[in-house]
């Protein structure tokens, strides 16, 4: 069966003033459990990629700069 | 994007012990095996981070069966366990960490992990339970997995994130010889040698679905899918009364625990829609989510935590608890509704169903010495079958564990194993890369996990149950011929999807060969409504034989702390009675 990708909102944000990936930065990325965050190639900051978070908090906690902020998920917020 | 792109490879290392998952009784296993043989190669396997991953990834809010000098004995702890989980119990394993417990509050103590203690120093243990007093709150219980990450570093234990364990490897005489891993984020494999392996690879906690229907909304961590189940299933090791499902009562939608461990000592209870009380303990046991349950469903509903009877001043210090360890977005999760425990309850419901012998008794079938079925084996933590082993058994057990495997490590070479098994096991973990076109592994995941919640969790139902099991064996199909994996992530969730369909096949197996109800809500059969002690007083165990899954009894050993007639179903008791 052919695949069809869907829009779905993910719960953590991050804001690209303050991530510092682009300096070589990787530890959201590193201690998240379900592995969801990586770094953009076209912006060199982290992004979730994908949208399977248990919102527990590591990226937001260990980020050096602030930068990471963990919402709820929208289905069970 | 280059780090999820799928790279061919396979490499081979060994070590003297081998542990798998770096969570709670992970860490502590693998320290104890290195103190106990410094020369000796100690390896700590974990699919995400040492640092952030497990059950505690956010630290823990308190200890939950700590039996402390003053407050408790080890043969108290040990007869009240046996009473909770309905007298199926191998007292020996529960006695031995009973007695070992306070010795490991004091080195984490020393590790910098804080524990509430009163004006005198001593230790400020709570009373939760039905009977005994083993509750000791952790304030500043964010700090546990820096601190065991310390001791690791310190320790010189091996640590290798990011990789998978899918299968062990074991000898043509049936010994423990290795495990077979795939890196998470290149699918490159990895081969591990090794004399003894211990098995720390927490619940299975993607068994049911959540409510909200989000996948990864679960009580567990959602990396716990139940990996470490499988693998000891397909290595041939018992796995022990699995029909104990985990169920617990949580803060609606966001499926973590409200949690009356902490809130109840100050006075919080758990109330119906009228704000009455309608249950004695708080304490999670079957007995006491059979009456969750029956209260949810009575027309007396919603279940509420209650706090707003208490002072300002004792809601902010349990609120300062709750939302910074262990599921700190409960708070942002209050926030975002409105919820200002000083003015209103906070709502509850149940949880999916999982295994876990953290809180109830579902795990791989282990001794007093940690050691499974197979040779060279061990498991501890959730995933082992010391039964309402929370974070300190995992502790304890964990260090239990690392001890013996040491020894047997150290008094074994390596197994060998057949380097046919590895080719195998390679085709089966490489296989949804290899197709071209089918259904995504979150699909098969829903559905797989949609038909747990329709026709296996409580009251079970055996008629429900045979075309439960019909439908898993389609989706089964499925997975096993048409699930495709795109890149290394999407593989980890197709690996970890065929953890969660092994464990939904041995809670339906094992849900039926127990033909009574027991450990209330957890094992309630509506064909067979009543406990039978007459047949079923004993463990069930299932295991692999022939490639097929069986189940036979094992009897209850003799216990070491005797129960009088009189104290036996005190667990049963949980309702309150309109007094006349």
């Amino acid at each position: 069966m052919p695949l069809a990708s869907y829009q779905t909102s993910v719960p953590v944000v991050v804001d690209d003033a303050k991530c510092i990936a682009d300096k070589g930065c990787t530890v959201c990325v590193d201690v998240c459990p379900l592995d969801v965050l990586r770094i953009s190639e076209m912006t060199n900051k982290a992004y979730m990629a994908y949208d399977e978070c248990w919102y527990c908090m590591p990226c937001e906690a260990d980020c050096p700069t602030g930068a990471v902020t963990v919402n709820i998920p929208y289905l069970l917020r | 994007m280059a780090l999820d792109q799928i790279v061919d490879g396979l490499s081979e290392v060994s070590c003297d012990v081998l542990v798998i998952g770096g969570g709670t009784a992970g860490p502590m296993a693998a320290l104890k095996a290195k103190l106990k043989n410094p020369k000796a190669n100690v390896v700590l396997l974990e699919k995400a981070n040492v640092k952030r991953s497990g059950a505690i990834s956010m630290g823990m809010d308190g200890l939950n069966n700590a039996v402390i000098p003053g407050y408790a004995t080890p043969e108290q702890y040990t007869k009240e366990i046996t009473i909770a989980n309905d007298g199926i119990v191998d007292q020996k394993a529960v006695y031995k960490y009973a007695q070992n417990c306070f010795g490991i509050i004091e080195e984490l103590d020393g590790f910098g992990i804080r524990f509430l203690k009163n004006e005198n120093g001593d230790y400020a243990v709570k009373k939760v339970h039905h009977i005994g007093t083993y509750v000791l709150p952790m304030p500043n219980g964010e700090t546990v997995k820096k601190a065991l990450y310390r001791q690791l570093r310190r320790a010189r234990i091996l640590i290798s994130n990011r990789y998978m364990a899918t299968r062990l490897l074991k000898s043509a005489e049936g010994r423990i010889a290795g495990a077979v891993s795939v890196n998470t984020r290149t699918a490159e494999m990895l081969v591990i040698k090794a004399k003894a392996v211990i098995l720390c690879m927490g619940a299975a906690g993607r068994l049911g679905l959540p409510t909200s229907g989000y996948l990864f909304g679960t009580y567990e961590n959602a990396a716990n899918s139940g990996d470490g189940y499988a693998m000891a299933y397909h290595a041939g090791a018992a796995l022990a009364n699995l029909e104990c499902f985990q169920i617990n009562p949580l803060i609606k939608d966001y499926n973590g625990p409200a949690c009356a461990y902490v809130a109840g000592p100050f006075g919080a209870y758990t109330a119906n829609n009228e704000g009455s009380r309608f249950i004695e303990c708080d304490y999670w046991s079957g007995q006491m989510m059979l009456e969750f349950y029956n209260e949810l469903l009575s027309g007396k509903g919603p279940v509420f935590l209650q706090l707003k009877h208490l002072h300002p001043d004792t809601i902010s210090e349990i609120e300062s608890t709750l939302h910074k360890v262990e599921r700190p977005t409960r708070g942002l999760f209050q926030q975002g509704r409105g919820v200002d425990y000083r003015s209103e309850s906070i709502e509850m419901h149940i949880s999916e169903i999982g295994f876990c012998s953290g809180h109830s008794a579902s795990g791989v079938f282990v001794d007093d010495n940690a050691r499974t079925t197979v040779p060279g084996l061990y498991a501890a933590g959730d995933m082992a079958s010391v039964p309402h082993n929370y974070m300190l058994g995992a502790f304890t057990n964990g260090s239990v564990a690392g001890i013996d495997a040491m020894e047997f490590a150290d008094s074994h070479d390596f197994a060998e194993f057949d380097a046919a098994d590895v080719a195998m096991e390679r085709d089966r973990v490489m296989a949804p890369t290899k197709c071209e076109d089918g259904i995504p592994p979150n699909q098969i995941e829903y559905k797989t996990r949609r038909l747990v919640n329709d026709y296996l969790q409580p009251p079970k139902v055996t008629r429900k149950y045979e075309l439960g099991m019909r439908r898993l064996a389609e989706v089964r199909e499925d997975m096993q011929e048409r699930m495709i994996a795109r890149n290394a992530h999407e593989l980890l969730r197709a690996l970890e999807v065929q953890s969660i369909m092994d464990c939904a096949d041995m809670a339906a197996h094992a849900s039926l060969y127990r033909e009574e109800s027991r450990w209330g809500l957890y094992h309630w059969r509506t064909d067979f409504p009543e406990k039978d002690n007459e047949n079923w007083f004993c463990h069930t165990l299932l295991s692999k034989r022939d490639g097929k899954m069986t189940s036979e009894k094992r009897a209850v050993e003799p216990y070491v702390v005797p129960v009088a007639d009189d104290e036996k179903d005190l667990y049963d008791k949980q309702r309150i009675r309109a007094s006349a």
